[in-house]
């Protein structure tokens, strides 16, 4: 009994010197200029922008790596291509590789010297130093959440669901929308939340590929580094408490969905 | 009629199916009975189109649907583990069949309506599969598979996973629905006593092949091979071949042709009594016997008795008359 207590004094106390200090620190000093200072300071035009850039990519990219998601764990697990393993690698290829070197490899792929570069120049379509690069960049390190999320629900509800459908006259596509999908729509809308918290506060790939241009390609978090290194602590402050905001609402839709999907 | 004609399937290195042939009659009830690895399960995978045989052709109604879509040969098939759809009610579950196929909303509904009255399930018609129990779930898969009209249902060791009273039950049920809907019907299992009770025609499946088809009473009489004699009931091996233990003749004084043999333990099982004894060469002997008997003979551990087949041996030449005489 007094060993389990030590325990959770312990698991606590490791929490709360890591997470909650800090992150309560931020929230503390953003309100102590008072609600008016903050205000102002989350309501400047470089702020607003920020904020509707970051929404506005994150409203992309989780969508598209929602699909591409589902469609590798379906190959993941119902896929006899020999290819398998070679995508089972690179879905995590993301989470093994530093969000700055993917920024990099962006600028040699996309960039004005890059490999497709001067062919996009040529076509007009501007890819590094523009919202399209911040949206690729975000994917980039998004993309393993759903298909990670996914996968094990696919294989837990096997394959029987999907035969009997079959046998029962349905299509391929009326058995992946009313048997498969709903099947794993759990774990799926947990991979989006997971994706979605991920993408907002994603700094390093997107500081690279964006250019910081304030009011056209600059995101909250780059917002957020701007500020403190000129030194406007309050301001950084403000930005770090909106970015917060919209953690904590994903966090708690994550609770809640975590409660779902343990139930279903 | 549903036809598969010299139907071979490897899986790898193991054979499952060797070149397998079978006819099945319209409106029976059919037991593809095997024990496990036997092939009985993917030969009724191959009818129903969930697999695709290395060679052989499937026909059903005449129709060459070895390689056509499950989805297209009209069969109803129904898994061990139920394969329900978990996030559908029952009657969802049950309509599933006729809302992709666009059925009229009010004819659907009557369909439903009827087989849940069928399968006893209409007070439970908006729960969902989590809370039915298994015999619950496997009825309501039941209805699933009959709603869209099937020319054939095909029944994957349906009552596998449930427990004895629940299986018994529905396997009665089973029957009487067969008799009452006619749909031609076969059934997987590894259960000769579930076999042997429902089915009209039996087909015993090893190693990838068809050992014997017929009947219960003609495949228990004149099994074709030492497997079928020994998959359908108890055997008892004699020096020419197998009996059944309640066939052996126990007596207390030698007779002709009896062998010599010493009572080892005596099981009660109520109306019979199964009495094993070894014999002077060291061979057990099984032999079951009407309590009665048993006790006329005062049978108990260590007492020498006298044992002889009066049946021939089987299998052999179906020629028992002459051998029948003896008893």
């Amino acid at each position: 009994m007094a060993g389990r207590l030590v325990m959770r004094g312990i698991a606590l106390a490791y929490l709360g010197v890591l997470l909650a200090v800090p992150v309560g620190m931020v929230m503390v000093k953003t309100f102590e200029p008072g609600p008016v200072a903050v205000w102002q300071a989350v309501t400047t035009p470089a702020a607003l922008h920020a904020f509707w850039l970051t929404l506005l990519v994150t409203a992309v990219a989780v969508p598209l790596n929602a699909v591409f998601g589902v469609l590798a764990a379906l190959v993941l697990v119902r896929g006899r291509s020999r290819l398998r393993p070679v995508l089972d690698v690179m879905v995590d290829l993301p989470f093994a590789v530093s969000p700055v070197v993917v920024g990099l490899a962006m600028i040699l792929v996309y960039g004005r010297d890059g490999w497709l570069g001067g062919w996009l120049a040529d076509a007009g379509i501007r890819i590094i130093f523009s919202v399209p690069g911040i949206v690729i960049a975000t994917m980039f390190v998004c993309l393993p959440f759903v298909a990670r999320e996914v996968v094990p629900v696919l294989r837990e509800i096997g394959t029987e669901q999907e035969q009997a459908a079959s046998t029962l006259g349905a299509s391929g596509w009326q058995t992946f929308w009313r048997v498969t999908l709903p099947a794993i729509r759990w774990g799926l809308a947990y991979g989006v939340v997971l994706s979605t918290a991920r993408a907002v506060g994603e700094f390093g790939a997107v500081s690279i590929v964006s250019g910081k241009i304030s009011g056209q390609t600059e995101t909250l978090t780059l917002l957020v580094e701007k500020r403190y290194t000129n030194f406007d602590m309050a301001g950084a402050y403000a930005a770090s408490a909106l970015l917060a905001v919209i953690a904590l609402a994903t966090l708690g839709l994550m609770a809640l969905l975590q409660r779902r999907k343990d139930t279903a | 009629m549903i036809s598969v004609t010299g139907v071979s399937k490897r899986y790898g290195d193991f054979q499952a199916l060797d070149e397998v042939s079978v006819h099945v009659t319209p409106g029976a009830l059919t037991a593809l009975l095997g024990p496990s690895g036997s092939g009985k399960s993917t030969l009724l995978r191959i009818i129903a189109g969930l697999e695709v045989p290395d060679a052989g052709t499937v026909t059903l109604a005449g129709e060459d649907v070895t390689h056509v879509s499950p989805r297209h040969r009209g069969v109803g098939f129904v898994f061990q583990h139920y394969a329900a759809f978990t996030h559908m009610t029952v009657r969802q579950n049950v309509a599933f069949g006729l809302t992709v196929r666009k059925e009229p909303r009010e004819k659907a509904a009557a369909t439903v309506d009827r087989l849940l009255d069928v399968v006893g399930l209409t007070g439970f018609q908006h729960r969902y599969p989590h809370q039915l129990s298994g015999g619950q779930r496997q009825r309501m898969a039941l209805a699933r598979a009959l709603a869209v009209e099937p020319s054939v249902l095909l029944l994957d060791e349906p009552f596998g996973a449930l427990d004895r009273n629940v299986r018994n039950e529905l396997r009665a049920w089973l029957r009487r629905l067969h008799d009452e809907v006619h749909v031609t019907t076969i059934l997987v299992t590894h259960d000769q006593e579930e076999a042997m009770e429902l089915a009209d025609s039996l087909v015993v499946l090893n190693h990838g092949r068809v050992e014997q088809v017929g009947g219960p009473r003609e495949l228990y009489d004149a099994p074709a091979s030492d497997f079928v004699m020994r998959f359908l009931g108890p055997v008892t091996e004699t020096p020419r071949g197998l009996v059944r233990p309640h066939e052996l003749v126990v007596s207390a004084v030698p007779e002709p042709d009896a062998t010599e043999a010493q009572v080892a333990r005596i099981v009660h099982l109520g109306f019979e009594v199964r009495a094993e004894m070894e014999s002077g060469d060291g061979s057990r002997i099984t032999a079951q016997l009407p309590r009665a008997e048993a006790d006329a003979l005062e049978l108990e551990p260590g007492q020498i008795v006298y044992v002889r087949a009066p049946h021939a041996p089987r299998p052999a030449e179906p020629d028992t008359e002459e051998d029948l005489v003896r008893v």
